[in-house]
């Protein structure tokens, strides 16, 4: 065969090849010496619509990885095989910080971050599918604060994805809305999942386990994003969170007690059912007011129309930690019933009553224990107070807000 | 004969500027793809001493940011026949292919900043159609070129220190991104530095000192300058006859408030330090941490009035470690001359 042939048989063959990588339309990076400012070039030079590989390996790297193109993959071999390891971090307030639109991370480590795991800030469509977020020396306050930590975004999916270790908290969806947190694992972090300051959030299918507490909605002052609201919190394991609380103090999770299975502080419209609550030391559900001072005339520190419905309780109570746990033993005595409310109301609903629409409901199987504490008037008199343990007394309901969509959903499922 | 003396003088001039400064290369400024070299741009005449070509105009900040005590050489370009126009507030407003020029330097001794001086890295931000872009070029060992370093780099910088002593600062050359970490605003790259504010103060030209605002004005680079001289201007922070507040609020203004503002990349904190940040609760009085992390130092507000030892900002300025300081980026070195102001600012505090 004449070699003009051999290249007319070849040109077939090129083009397969090239479909074949205009298919992944990406690059691919492999651990090695110069990787760290491969991968850092290729996050700067994506194109939209394109993927970054991550092939199996520890990748060192001691600054912080940042990508702000829009439509970008990165992707690794698996959580448990690719590994960005920051134990020599240098510089950076995170591992890895993205501010793009619709980005997809999935199948890789992030592991000893100085500062936070993963960031994502202002960033509309952002999906966290089996990642792995650890910090390798176990439970430390030198940790970072959060694991995953989309802020300020919308459309937040985080799935099938571990974190270990944050001492603050492990998944952590603050100011932000659309959001669902599913089929995660947490475990060793002060708080597993948290959800601060945000609306429409579906939180369900975790286990959360051995943190100091389980699932946390919360909503803060001072920040610009306030109000959150319409949240969900079902069929999530909560089990065994018994790990003392290593935040550093200041932070509000400080506060939080050891064994502290889900606790809702201010927020509005938010709902617990159908979760498995085991061996939570402190107490399985606590709702309560925000318990700092505050200067901000916007803010509402009172959790505001919440349904506890259809949860299965065991143990627990037994082993109520910290500030917190005190005060409710002060007045519950031990055992510290399943389900905690600390009963602040905004005083003129204390002078007078709260409308339907803002009350605290809980809807149990029989042999559930609740006690509201009436820390008001526990403060004015505690001679006289003795806490609502009377279920039936909180016997309705509120409208459910409907389940979150996710765009990022709609073309996959 | 005068006059024939006048077009000589004028055809040598002509003449001299053809062999020894071509002009500034407004082509590769508004290309799409950043030059290799910083030399392709054209911007300067004498790079070693970092002499400007013609219409590249130097200037100076009241209270600039600090990176790592080291020194800076800033410039602007604006092209000929345009004009920025000026922002009360903000950064100055400028046009196309606008060049803002940056190159870091550090002397061989901390405590003669003038003497030895070696050029470390060169930083553009230019205005093209599509925003401004950050590109950073390292210079050659010797100094006959700077290169594109897109991904970064980190250098090790030995010098002798305000004591004395030998130190090597690991000097971080940042990234496209890490320059937009703190160049956005809006979630767009953004220039920090050239407000009214910061340069409305005097600047020893060739041809004489002038203040900064009226020599571009009279360049003819900057327009909109308020006639009844009611304009802004930061305050000089290591300027001791001025009030404490001032110097403490306009140090915060510049090395911070880039991120910790409502538009900013730190906005999520609720911790805003602009200038014009007037809610005490927003500018850290009594504010208490959110998403501080082992940053919060164990300790209840960013700013707790008599109490700068017990303060989150003066603990997270003085920290070297990643996951605690704060700036984030652009500082391995703690600045101590502005900590010692800015405690005694917060002691004074009631």
């Amino acid at each position: 065969m004449s070699s003009k042939y051999r290249v007319f048989l070849a040109l077939p063959l090129l083009f397969v090849f090239c479909l074949a990588a205009g298919a992944s339309g990406g690059v691919s990076i492999v651990p090695g010496p110069n990787a760290a400012e491969q991968l850092q070039e290729a996050l700067i030079t994506a194109e939209p619509g394109s993927t970054i590989n991550l092939a199996e390996g520890t990748y060192v790297l001691s600054d912080g990885l940042s990508l702000d193109i829009p439509d970008v993959t990165i992707r690794g071999a698996g959580m448990n095989k690719t590994v960005l390891s920051f134990g020599d971090q240098k510089a950076g307030g995170e591992g890895f910080l993205i501010t793009s639109d619709n980005v997809v991370l999935e199948d890789f480590a992030v592991e000893d971050t100085k500062g936070d795991g993963i960031k994502s800030k202002g960033a509309d469509q952002i999906t966290y599918r089996r990642i792995r977020v650890a910090w390798s020396g176990g439970p430390k306050e030198t940790n970072g604060a959060y694991g995953i930590y989309p802020v300020e975004s919308k459309n937040v999916l985080v799935e099938e994805s571990v974190v270990t270790g944050a001492s603050d908290a492990g998944i952590y969806v603050g100011q932000s809305e659309n959001i669902i947190v599913r089929n995660s694992i947490a475990t060793h972090n002060v708080a597993g999942i948290e959800i601060e300051n945000s609306k429409y959030a579906d939180v369900y299918g975790n286990t959360v386990t051995h943190n100091t507490g389980g699932i946390l909605v919360f909503d803060l002052p001072n920040l610009p994003v306030m109000g959150g609201h319409s949240v969900r919190v079902f069929d999530n394991q909560i089990v065994d969170n018994d790990t003392p609380n290593f935040a550093p103090e200041g932070n509000i999770v400080g506060m939080v007690a050891k064994g502290t299975g889900i606790m809702v502080m201010a927020n509005r419209n938010v709902h617990v059912f159908n979760n498995t609550l085991k061996n939570n030391g402190t107490v399985h559900v606590l709702i309560a007011t925000y318990p700092n001072e505050f200067d901000d005339d916007n803010y509402m520190p009172h959790p505001r129309a919440v349904m506890i419905r259809g949860n299965t309780y065991d143990g627990g109570g037994t082993e109520p930690d910290g500030e917190v746990g005190g005060i409710i033993t002060g007045v519950t005595g031990t055992p510290v019933p399943d389900i905690v409310w600390d009963g602040v109301v905004p005083l003129t609903e204390w002078m007078t009553w709260t409308s339907d629409d803002d009350r605290i409901y809980v809807d149990e199987a029989d042999g559930t224990t609740f006690a509201n504490l009436y820390m008001i008037q526990n403060t004015l008199y505690p001679w006289s107070t003795s806490p609502d343990r009377d279920i039936e007394d909180y016997a309705g309901t509120v409208p459910e807000p409907k389940a979150v969509s996710l765009p990022q959903l709609q073309h996959t499922n | 004969m005068v006059i024939r003396l006048f077009i000589s003088l004028a055809i040598l001039c002509a003449a001299a500027a053809e062999v020894f400064a071509a002009p500034v290369n407004d082509d590769a400024l508004m290309a799409a793809k950043p030059a290799r070299t910083l030399s392709e741009y054209n911007l300067f005449n004498d790079p070693k001493k970092q002499t400007p070509n013609a219409g590249v105009v130097p200037y100076d900040l009241i209270t600039p940011l600090f990176t790592d005590y080291a020194s800076k050489y800033r410039f602007v370009y604006v092209p000929a026949g345009k004009t920025a126009e000026y922002r009360d507030r903000e950064v100055i407003e400028f046009p196309l292919g606008t060049t803002l020029i940056k190159t870091f330097a550090y002397p061989a001794d901390l405590r003669r900043p003038d003497e030895t001086v070696r050029i470390i890295e060169t930083r553009l931000l230019i205005r093209q159609e599509n925003g401004w872009k950050a590109w950073p070029y390292v210079w050659d060992e010797d100094l006959g070129d700077a290169r594109l370093k897109v991904a970064g780099k980190r250098l090790e910088i030995s010098v002798t220190d305000h004591d004395g002593a030998p130190l090597v600062i690991d000097y971080a050359v940042p990234n496209a991104n890490q320059c937009k970490g703190c160049h956005a605003l809006n979630k767009e790259i953004t220039p920090i530095g050239p407000s009214a504010r910061n340069l409305n103060s005097d600047y020893p030209y060739d041809d004489g000192t002038d203040n900064q605002l009226a020599a571009w004005t009279d360049r003819g680079i900057l327009s909109g300058v308020p006639q009844s001289g009611d304009i802004p201007r930061a305050t000089d922070w290591q300027d001791a006859s001025q009030p404490l507040e001032a110097r403490a609020r306009s140090y915060l203004d510049v090395n911070c408030a880039h991120c910790h503002r409502l538009e900013g990349p730190a906005s999520n904190s609720g911790l805003f330090l602009t200038a014009w940040e007037n809610d005490p609760p927003t500018w850290g009085y009594r504010k208490r941490p959110v998403a501080a992390g082992r940053g919060s130092g164990n300790l209840e507000y960013d700013i707790d009035p008599g109490n700068a030892a017990g303060s989150i900002l003066i603990y997270r300025m003085k920290s070297l470690d990643p996951g605690i300081m704060m700036p984030e980026l652009g500082r391995s070195m703690a600045h101590k001359e502005a900590l010692i102001m800015l405690e005694e600012w917060i002691n004074g505090l009631d």
